[in-house]
Parts: structure tokens; C-alpha cells; sequence
């Protein structure tokens, strides 16, 4: 279990981080969401006892990182938001070495080197020179080396920074599969990383944690407006709008309807609406005896709820500064 | 992990990086040209001179090589993992701020004896005209290793608080500049920090009896105080960099 207690962090006079609290529990995987410079870093540097807080307490385990920052260590993985690579060793001697660093024995560096290069699949380039690989394996050597002690909590800095898509799916895939073995932080900006991976989300915004909890519950609670949907309907626009009248009036919800393209007897529209309609729309469509034949969010909640964040700013961080910590 | 395990294990990384990297190999380079040139234009090839002043002369010139290679070689002892992000990997283990200031200080000065004791074969040539005493060498070569490992422990408290190599360097410049010339400011104070500051100049109060050949505890003991002091505040200033204590 991971305790963060009214934690601050000063840089002189500026604040980073103004107060955070949170509890993890063991197994969770937990998405740190927030603009650049909302303090997400500098909370995982405290977490990773990098940094000592200005004010507040960090527990881990039953143990204060306060009073015992080394024994804290210990117990963590970190991965920085650049990976603490040495190009000039090999992937093998530069995992033995951070091993060695964590006190394992020789014997034990050698069966989680091995196991840690099959679960990040590094097997292949264990003795490749780190400087020639490519961006994508150096993030996957930065996690062998945070999970090769197998630690109690896992902490990931921005894992798929500077990838391209492809070692991104790579990269998740890795995250998803250590999850449950590993308690795992991870800050990120973007929002599909942490609908990707994460159980639960924190929301950091201008060093105060703005809200918390799962995606849905979330969106549920501040992701209200701004959501939006693109459909493909065989149907002329009236009667469109005709069908999706009628959820106006029975849900109550005010519905726009702007015709993006008409090929033939397909019209392409994009409806904005407040909240998830997404299930309502498509049954008055095929009700009215239209065909639908796509629909897509154009945004997600978790976007529609971080834009009502950012612009809602302090009101909405003092409402949910307070919110009760799950246990 | 024991601090003895993590420095030992520092050290060695250390050292593996400064034979994989071109740069420690062209400090030794340059260190060994200066040395040998220096010797050959003044110790050896102005005038006729005793054989125990070619020495003299030889530790003179070599004590300045080594304080160069002191500063070029500690610079980058921990601002270069900073500048290259891979400091967090010592700062985020279980190991203490002192191991990873002694292991990096103890790889530096591996390097900077091996590349002293290859300056061997010069006072070995004076044998071929002259005489001089093992004694003499042997305590030259003490009072060069004394004199590295102080200023090298020197240019590791800089690196320490250099944010980049090129600032640890000046920073390590500045501090040794100060220490060897600190018998021209005794010159011009009064007593009693006149006695204070001739008993800290690093080169002139304590080298040059090494340089004589003669062997003064008090001469030793001021370098391993100077070195134990630098490495100690580059300890602690880690320290704080880490966590603030």
C-alpha cells in the first residue's frame, strides 16, 4: 500500500506540487495524468525518494520515506523520463550492473536478467551495445532495469516519450503484462495511454490533484460536456433529425447535428452531445428504421474530462482537492 | 547493500567506461606527450645539470601534468552522468551518496596512477648518465600520487556541484588555483592568517620537499586531510542534492 500524505514540494518559492493525496493499493495500476508541468514528474521523483518533499508524508509498505529514504529504494523500480542508459555497455552488462546497485548476488542478476530480457524481449540484443539500439528497446532496457529486482512498486516517468507507434503498442503491452506482479505508477499527458493500462486515474493539475478514480467514474463526474460522436447513417438529414429529436425530449439532452458529407443516401454527420449518448443514438437511428453504418467518438471522456480540468483551473481543483480516498 | 560492495562495484563500471571511451584514452595521450616533452626541453636538454636537479625538475613538471589531468579527469565524474541522465539510476538504488563518491574517486585515481607510474621510464633514463637515488624517486612518485589524489578529490567535489563538465572543471580549477597560490597571498597578510595560508599551499608548503625526495609526515597528512575534506563536502553536497539533507 502507497500513502501520500498533504505532500508539497517548493522550488524556492515556486510551487510544483501544493498538497497531494492519494493511496495505492497493492497490485494497482495507476495513470498520473496532467499537463506539462502539472507536477507529475516531480510527484514520482518524491515518490522514488529523488526528491524530498517540502511538506507532507510518503509511505510504502508501512515504511516513511521521510525517515527512511534507502529502505524506500529498495523497494522501487524507477524509470526515469529519459532512461538512465550508458551507451557504452552491453544490455547485459549495463543490467548486471543496475542489479548489483539493488545488492542482488550474482546468481539472482543472472536468472532475472534472463527473465526480465524474455518479458521485455531484449533476449535477442543482451550483448548489442546499448548506443546502437533504437529508441524503442532503450525504453524497454529503462524497464528491465526498474523491474529486474522485482520491486514493490513500479514507477514509469512519460514510459512511451519519443516512440513511434509501433514500439508505443510495444511499450503498453509490456506495462499490461506487468501488472498484478508489480503495483505500477505511471505519469503520462496522454490521455490513450492511460485508457490503455490504467485501473485507476490521478489527475494532477497545477500541482493539486484535481481529481481521482476510474475512467468512467471520471467522465461520469466531469467529463459531462464537450463529448461528440461522427456517424454514417443511411438516412436523409431530416430524417435524421427527425429520429434523434426524440432523445431530446426523453433524455433531456440538447443534441447538435452538423452534416459533414452526403455521398448518395449516406450521410455523415458529426453529433455533439453532453455526456455518453453513444448507445442511446445508435438505437434511435435503427429504430426509426435507419441503417447505421459507423459511428466513432471524435472525443473521448477522458478527453472531454481533461479539457473540462484545464479549463475549469482552481475552482475545480479546491472541490476535488477534497475528495475521500478510496481505501 | 554494503557501501564497500556498491563503491567497489561503481568503481569498476567506472573504470571499464574510461577504457571504452576515447577521451580517457586521449587525456593519457596528451599527459604523457606534455610530460615527455617537457622533460626532454627543460629537465634534460638545458645545460649540464646534476642528476638530482634533472629529477627535481622532471617532479616539477610532472606535479603540473598531473593537477591538469586531475581536473580533466574528476570533471566528469558525476556532471557527465548528470548531463547524460543517467544519474538517477545511482540515485534512485539503495546505495549511499559516499559510495558513489568513492567509487567514481577511486576509478579516477586507478587511472591517474597507472598514468603516472607510465611517466617511470624518465627518471630511468637519468641512469644512463648519471645517479640518482631510488629514495628520491620514490618519494617523488608519493608526493605525485598525494598530489593527484588531493586535487582529484578536488575536481570530484566540483563535479559534484558543476551542473555540466565545463563548470566542474572551472570550479575544480578555481579551488586548486586558490591552493597553489595561496603562499602569494601569505606574502602579503599578516600574521596569524599569514602562517594559515602558507600551511595550505598545496604545491609550494607540501610538494616540494616530495620533489626534494625528502618524506614529512606532516606533508602526507596534509594531503589526506585536503583529499578526506573535499571528498567529505562532495558527500554531503550529493547528499543534498538527492534529499535535501
Amino acid at each position: 500500500m502507497i500513502t501520500v500524505r498533504g505532500v508539497q514540494k517548493y522550488y524556492g518559492a515556486h510551487p510544483a506540487v501544493r498538497g497531494v493525496d492519494f493511496q495505492i493499493k497493492a497490485g494497482e495500476c495507476v495513470g498520473l495524468l496532467g499537463l506539462n508541468g502539472a507536477g507529475k514528474s516531480t510527484t514520482l521523483m518524491m515518490l522514488a525518494c529523488l526528491l524530498r518533499p517540502t511538506a507532507g508524508t510518503i509511505t510504502i509498505h508501512g515504511v516513511s520515506a521521510n525517515e527512511r529514504p534507502q529502505e524506500i529504494r529498495g523497494l522501487i523500480g524507477y524509470l526515469a523520463e529519459t532512461p538512465p542508459l550508458y551507451g557504452d555497455m552491453t544490455v547485459r552488462a549495463y543490467l548486471t550492473f543496475a542489479g548489483g546497485l539493488r545488492g542482488m548476488t550474482a546468481g539472482h542478476i543472472e536468472l532475472r536478467v534472463r527473465a526480465v530480457a524474455k518479458s521485455c524481449d531484449l533476449a535477442r540484443v543482451l550483448d548489442v551495445q546499448i548506443s546502437s539500439l533504437s529508441h524503442g528497446f532503450r525504453q524497454r532496457i529503462g524497464i528491465a532495469q526498474a523491474i529486474l529486482h522485482e520491486p514493490a512498486l513500479l514507477i514509469l516517468d512519460e514510459p512511451t516519450q519519443g516512440l513511434d507507434p509501433v514500439q508505443i503498442v510495444e511499450v503498453r503491452r509490456l506495462i499490461r503484462s506487468l501488472r498484478g506482479d508489480h503495483t505500477i505508477l505511471l505519469s503520462t499527458h496522454i490521455l490513450s495511454e492511460i485508457e490503455a493500462v490504467c485501473d485507476r486515474i490521478l489527475v494532477l493539475h497545477e500541482g493539486r490533484l484535481a481529481a481521482q478514480g476510474t475512467e468512467a467514474e471520471l467522465v461520469m463526474r466531469h467529463g459531462a460536456t464537450g463529448g461528440g460522436m461522427e456517424l454514417e447513417v443511411r438516412a436523409s438529414e431530416s430524417e435524421l433529425r427527425e429520429a434523434l429529436a426524440t432523445l431530446e425530449t426523453t433524455l433531456g439532452v440538447q443534441i447538435q447535428v452538423t452534416v459533414r458529407e452526403v455521398a448518395g443516401d449516406v450521410l455523415r454527420v458529426h453529433v455533439g452531445a453532453a455526456g455518453e449518448l453513444r448507445a442511446a443514438v445508435s438505437r434511435a437511428v435503427v429504430e426509426a428504421g435507419h441503417d447505421l453504418l459507423a459511428m466513432r467518438r471524435t472525443q473521448s471522456g477522458l478527453e472531454a474530462m481533461f479539457q473540462n480540468l484545464g479549463a475549469a483551473a482552481d475552482p475545480l481543483g479546491a472541490q476535488d482537492a477534497g475528495d475521500e480516498v478510496p481505501s | 547493500m554494503t557501501d564497500l560492495r556498491a563503491t567497489a562495484l561503481i568503481a569498476r563500471r567506472e573504470l571499464g567506461a574510461w577504457l571504452r571511451s576515447p577521451g580517457g584514452w586521449l587525456i593519457a595521450a596528451v599527459m604523457l606527450l606534455v610530460d615527455g616533452l617537457l622533460f626532454n626541453a627543460y629537465a634534460v636538454g638545458s645545460g649540464a645539470k646534476l642528476s638530482t636537479q634533472v629529477l627535481q625538475d622532471f617532479f616539477y613538471f610532472t606535479a603540473g601534468t598531473t593537477m591538469i589531468a586531475s581536473v580533466l579527469l574528476s570533471m566528469r565524474l558525476i556532471a557527465e552522468e548528470r548531463q547524460a541522465g543517467t544519474l538517477p539510476l545511482l540515485m534512485s538504488a539503495p546505495v549511499s551518496e559516499g559510495a558513489v563518491v568513492g567509487g567514481k574517486f577511486i576509478s579516477a585515481l586507478i587511472v591517474l596512477s597507472a598514468l603516472t607510474l607510465a611517466t617511470l621510464y624518465m627518471p630511468a633514463l637519468i641512469f644512463l648518465n648519471g645517479k640518482v637515488s631510488l629514495g628520491h624517486i620514490a618519494g617523488g612518485y608519493l608526493g605525485l600520487l598525494l598530489l593527484g589524489a588531493t586535487t582529484l578529490a578536488i575536481g570530484t567535489l566540483g563535479s559534484v556541484l558543476g551542473r555540466t563538465q565545463l563548470v566542474a572543471g572551472v570550479l575544480s580549477s578555481a579551488m586548486i588555483t586558490t591552493l597553489l597560490l595561496c603562499w602569494i597571498l601569505a606574502r602579503v597578510s599578516d600574521s596569524p592568517l599569514k602562517e594559515i595560508l602558507r600551511a595550505m599551499a598545496l604545491f609550494d608548503a607540501h610538494f616540494k620537499p616530495f620533489q626534494r625526495g625528502l618524506l614529512r609526515l606532516s606533508d602526507v597528512v596534509f594531503f589526506l586531510s585536503v583529499a578526506w575534506l573535499a571528498l567529505i563536502a562532495a558527500t554531503r553536497a550529493l547528499r543534498r542534492e538527492r534529499w535535501g539533507g
